[in-house]
């Protein structure tokens, strides 16, 4: 997660000098990240329920991170974006489980999974490469919800996803030999489960951001945002912006399918219902609160948007309780309600997202009253 | 004559039941700056679209440095070597002025996802080459200066010469410009008019639709004037100026000679 002044230099080239506050400021987050799971579990005392939501937010991240390629870099609207992290999960249940009685590796599955979901991008980018805007959104809509309902209904005549029962009894996560179910001991200290689960998704989401940020500044980002701005003065530009749209796709598609992986891995249960469009929302969400198009906002929003509603589900009932004596709303309708406030206060307040990138911002001062 | 750069041959493109253009058939020498006039609507934005392959037309074709064009493939014509301004800028708008630059030499580059992920030695050489030459041409298009503003902060005028900038970062061999002056004052199309001559000079082959017929006249060595999309002189500048046909379709027919008389079209000079 890149730091906020390294950001400002971003787009200038790649030999501009690297002030020493920025080092202290990546060794810090650096090691932020490393000691987290001794933080949450250990020193805040909150246990294993929220080591597990952290795990989520790392998963969220590399989600929001594959959706803004195609929805922030791109500029393509995508409400399906769900369905790839869907068959990412999809690849590992099944090859991965008693379900057909195989038990392919990690390593060997997680490439696979982001390769199909790939496909599965350039199967939706190629019939909707003429429509923009709402039209994109609609059949984008479309897809994610026809992968779901495939998934819902592929158990008759032939047992595939074993329909809305979903597969249960994945194998864990194991690389190397090593299972991520059983305390692993590296170096002399043991990590639980949870936290060695932590440390790879972790690894793996710093890949994708390394991923990302080397291709937003390279000859294939420029091209995507030159789609984005102007379509028609990007193929003058001699941008062939079909093969360009379909590579956003695929893409994107490719981090959700290795985030599905690794979901299914860690839950060791996927069905359907895990897919639904609310995710996909959700993700969007992340991608346009954080600050489209600018990686380090869209990690943040991830954080937040997979965080703070499970903090508000713990905190609503005691608050209610010590407030009014019992309690006036459900949490689940409270969160919601609270997420729509939020999203409402930002789209007024930081049209741009929580933390745009500088060029956006600076446009934005400019042109304001 | 030498071999035409271009030789385009009875192009027509309808639109519903509009003939936009009626058998067009034109050519361009190499080198030569190439003037095509008209009034408002008579056709010419619509040859540039099918020229380079906005629109695909409907009869006719092109052929370029020999070679048939390939209609409706705009990425084919810009590396084939025809680059192109808007008439109506069309700039990145949120992206500085030297990236929209750097956009321009994709045609030309060959880095993909990989080379971007690893960074090897001949991406990094291939993107210093791209930001240098950038560079080179906004300097080259005098905004120097400009290079890390919004393409949308920049004046007018400045969004003109960008546009010009990031065509040339293509390497075409043919330039056509879509009303460069438009709304630029006496300086801006003074400085404007030495700089596409200075285009001709490095070898470019400058196609200039424009309205401010002092620019053309002064700059192009042959020019073309359409009038409700047929061709209806092509000739050097001093000839076409005192055509007559060419001063009906500016002003109009003389009352006697119209009949019906208010037959003009209500282009302007």
């Amino acid at each position: 997660m890149a730091a906020a002044p390294a950001s400002a230099a971003g787009r200038a080239p790649v030999s501009a000098p690297i002030p020493a506050r920025v080092w202290v400021a990546y060794a810090g987050l650096a090691l932020l990240l490393a000691l987290l799971p001794w933080l949450v579990g250990g020193v805040l005392g909150l246990g294993n329920a929220w080591l597990r939501t952290l795990n989520f937010a790392v998963l969220y991240v590399m989600l929001a991170l594959g959706l803004n390629i195609v929805v922030g870099f791109a500029g393509l609207l995508d409400l399906g974006y769900i369905a790839f992290y869907a068959v990412g999960a999809y690849m590992y249940a099944l090859l991965a489980s008693p379900h057909f009685g195989l038990h392919l590796p990690a390593w060997a599955i997680l490439p696979a999974g982001a390769a199909l979901a790939g496909l599965f991008g350039v199967i939706l980018g190629a019939p909707t490469l003429r429509l923009r805007g709402d039209y994109l959104a609609i059949v984008t809509l479309g897809f994610g919800e026809i992968v779901r309902i495939f998934l819902n209904n592929l158990n008759a005549p032939v047992n595939i996803t074993n329909g809305p029962q979903g597969v249960s009894g994945i194998d864990p996560l194991a690389f190397f030999g090593v299972s991520l179910a059983k305390p692993v001991v590296v170096a002399g200290i043991t990590l639980l489960p949870l936290a060695a689960t932590y440390y790879v998704f972790l690894l793996l989401a710093l890949g994708v951001v390394f991923v990302t940020l080397r291709l937003e500044n390279s000859r294939i980002g420029r091209a995507w945002v030159a789609i984005r701005e102007d379509e028609v003065a990007a193929k003058a530009c001699g941008i062939d912006t079909r093969n360009i749209k379909l590579l956003a796709f695929a893409m994107g598609a490719s981090f959700g399918g290795v985030a599905g992986g690794l979901f299914a891995g860690f839950q060791a249960f996927v069905s359907p219902e895990s897919f639904s469009l609310m995710e996909s929302v959700m993700v969007l969400c992340m991608v346009v609160l954080g600050g489209m198009g600018h990686i380090p906002g869209v990690i943040l929003g991830a954080v937040l948007l997979s965080l703070l509603p499970e903090a508000f589900r713990y905190a609503a009932v005691p608050v209610q309780k010590y407030l009014f004596g019992h309690v006036v709303v459900d949490p689940e309708s409270l969160r919601m309600l609270l997420f729509g406030l939020a999203l409402i206060l930002v789209m007024l307040y930081r049209p741009a997202g929580l933390w745009p990138s500088p060029l956006r911002k600076r446009e934005l001062k400019r042109s304001g009253p | 004559m030498s071999a035409p750069l271009l030789d385009a041959r009875g192009v027509a493109k309808d639109f519903g039941g509009v003939k936009a253009l009626k058998d067009v058939s034109l050519s361009i020498a190499p080198g030569e700056i190439y003037g095509l006039i008209g009034p408002n609507g008579a056709g010419k934005t619509t040859f540039f679209n099918c020229l380079t392959g906005l629109y695909a037309p409907d009869g006719g074709g092109f052929t370029f440095a020999g070679a048939p064009l390939k209609a409706s493939a705009p990425h084919q014509a810009a590396r084939r070597g025809i680059a192109r301004t808007f008439q109506n800028i069309r700039l990145f708008a949120h992206m500085t002025a030297r990236e929209n630059v750097m956009v321009g030499r994709h045609v030309r580059t060959r880095a993909g996802v990989i080379g971007a992920i690893l960074r090897d030695p001949r991406t990094r050489a291939e993107e210093a080459a791209i930001a240098r030459r950038a560079d080179e041409l906004l300097h080259y298009v005098g905004i120097a200066d400009r290079a890390h503003d919004l393409a949308k902060h920049l004046s007018y005028g400045d969004q003109r010469r960008l546009e010009i900038a990031r065509a040339l970062a293509t390497e075409p061999r043919l330039l056509c410009l879509d009303e460069p002056a438009a709304g630029m004052n006496a300086t801006e199309r003074a400085a404007l008019r030495t700089l596409i001559a200075g285009i001709r000079a490095d070898g470019v082959t400058v196609l200039l639709i424009e309205h401010d017929v002092k620019l053309v006249m002064g700059l192009c060595d042959r020019v073309a004037v359409l009038d409700y999309g047929q061709l209806v002189v092509e000739d050097v500048p001093a000839v076409v100026q005192r055509d007559p046909r060419v001063i009906e379709a500016y002003l109009g027919a003389a009352p006697d000679e119209a009949g019906q008389g208010g037959a003009g079209e209500g282009g302007h000079a």
